[in-house]
């Protein structure tokens, strides 16, 4: 007990603290508040926009929200004392504006600073998720991203079936299935969501069977409807990402003008043979100016330009890396992380194991996405073969 | 002249005996995909429509780029440059479906 006393008389004198109203003023202004305090304690509450890293991965994880080791950082726990120890690491570690708060979380919720009740994992969440937590481009709080967020799969065939896959093994926590077709015996050349048992079943039902026994806390809900310009603002709602995995053209029209029209991004996934293209369509990125489906292809092709149905075909593996990388770019986005294929289209060919990286420029005169008139009215598209 | 290669996609195989990769010669985009043409019956058809313009679900790149950003059909062609040729794709499974509707909401 005297051997911390000492310690913390000694850290009051070369670390400046504050009161919690003074925090909320500097916070205010721009500077990082780190809530140190173990999940359960946030559980109950945390201040509001704060960042919070358990002391114990503090100094691993302070520069992912810190970068700048000039910048103004609050550091706080429930009573003031932990936050001591813990500035003081991050003095040690190069922090040169570094404050404890006295009084900690304790008081700033008696002052009736705003506080936020942040998602916090339980421990079967924490073990399950575990590889997350530990990147820090993921961790906790990404976890928790995750878990609150919903994905909607347009298709539950080939490209869903690993998008969704993985998606639940991620923790997205509401898969959204689409798909009015039943499980048939081609289709498990490549559909590893269903299994030859299910043959003649829903395609969703299939789905949800093998999603929810892999994860059982990911809600799945499922629609064996085909989407049309009638259901797809309702099915839509409220969905933070849409993954394409669709079959015809109708539909991926369909899906790009209700997600231009949401501000919805759309993962998009095709694949014919040995041939895959995936982008991401989202005019609404924050970071640039993205084009939608139609600044590439602005019209489907006529009937007579697709050749007929029965020269189409794919290898079975195909839409295993095609449906998987829409996954990645979903979880990115959930995420907030790295570069989405925002305007970058991807072209796979496996016959030559290539990537190639294209660009797609946003279109000005889009009807759907552009600067000049624009229509949000739905076109139900004749269906024709699977290509141009 | 500029000699380009030019990656023609699966669909369009059939139309250049098979190749995935074919060598032109041409000054400009469009230079090199006629002599393509000239040597491929019904190829230019199926990347340009009756006025000689590219169709509007058919891309073409030259290098990353799409030439619809640059100079089109037009844009200049330097020597061992490549040209991609990328279709709109629709498959997912891998078959189409046959049902048709009109409707306009």
């Amino acid at each position: 007990m005297i051997a911390r006393q000492r310690r913390l008389a000694a850290l009051k004198e070369t670390i400046p603290e504050i009161n919690v109203g003074e925090a909320f003023e500097l916070q205010s202004r721009g500077a990082v508040l780190i809530d140190v305090r173990e999940p359960d304690e946030i559980a109950a509450g945390s201040p509001k926009s704060a960042e919070r890293i358990v002391r114990g991965f503090l100094e691993l994880q302070i520069e992912n929200k810190v970068p700048d080791l000039g910048h103004a950082v609050l550091v706080m726990c429930a009573g003031g004392t932990r936050s001591l120890f813990a500035a003081s690491d991050l003095h040690e570690l190069g922090y040169t504006d570094v404050y404890s708060v006295a009084g900690g979380f304790n008081a700033w919720k008696n002052q009736g600073l705003p506080v936020e009740a942040p998602r916090v994992l339980t421990p079967e969440e924490r073990e399950r998720y575990g590889r997350h937590l530990t990147i820090p481009e993921v961790g906790e709080e990404g976890q928790a991203k995750l878990l609150n967020s919903t994905v909607l799969m347009v298709g539950a065939g080939g490209l869903g079936s690993p998008a969704a896959f993985y998606l639940a093994a991620a923790g997205v926590g509401k898969m959204i299935l689409i798909d009015d077709d039943v499980v048939d015996r081609s289709n498990l050349q490549r559909q590893i969501l269903h299994t030859d048992e299910r043959v003649g079943t829903p395609k969703v039902d299939s789905a949800r069977a093998t999603l929810t026994a892999l994860n059982p806390a990911v809600e799945v809900e499922t629609h064996a409807t085909r989407l049309t310009s009638a259901n797809v603002d309702e099915l839509f709602a409220g969905v933070d990402v849409v993954v394409d995995g669709s079959d015809n053209f109708a539909t991926r029209y369909l899906v790009n003008d209700a997600c231009v029209k949401l501000g919805i991004p759309n993962v998009h996934g095709s694949i014919f043979r040995f041939d895959g293209q995936v982008s991401v369509f989202w005019p609404g990125y924050s970071e640039r100016r993205g084009p939608c489906y139609r600044c590439l292809f602005p019209e489907p092709p006529p009937a007579d330009m697709a050749p007929s149905c029965a020269e189409a075909g794919v290898l079975g593996v195909l839409p295993g890396i095609i449906g998987t990388l829409e996954a990645i770019e979903t979880v990115k986005i959930l995420l907030g992380v790295g570069d989405p294929l925002v305007g970058r289209l991807m072209v796979y060919d496996a016959l030559r194991q290539r990537f190639t990286e294209l660009k797609v420029e946003h279109n000005p005169e889009c009807q759907r996405c552009g600067d000049g008139p624009r229509t949000t009215e739905y076109i139900d598209y004749v269906e024709m073969c699977a290509i141009a | 002249m500029s000699q380009a290669t030019v990656r023609i996609p699966t669909p369009l195989r059939p139309l250049t005996g098979g190749s995935d990769e074919v060598a032109a010669t041409g000054q400009t985009v469009g230079e090199v995909l006629s002599e393509l043409g000239s040597r491929h019956s019904g190829f230019l058809d199926r990347i340009l429509d009756g006025q000689g313009k590219l169709r509007s679900f058919v891309n073409v790149y030259l290098g990353d780029a799409n030439v619809r950003a640059l100079e089109g059909l037009d844009s200049e062609v330097a020597d061992g440059a490549v040209i991609h040729i990328v279709p709109a794709v629709a498959g997912g499974r891998g078959r189409g479906r046959s049902r048709s509707r009109g409707a306009v909401r």
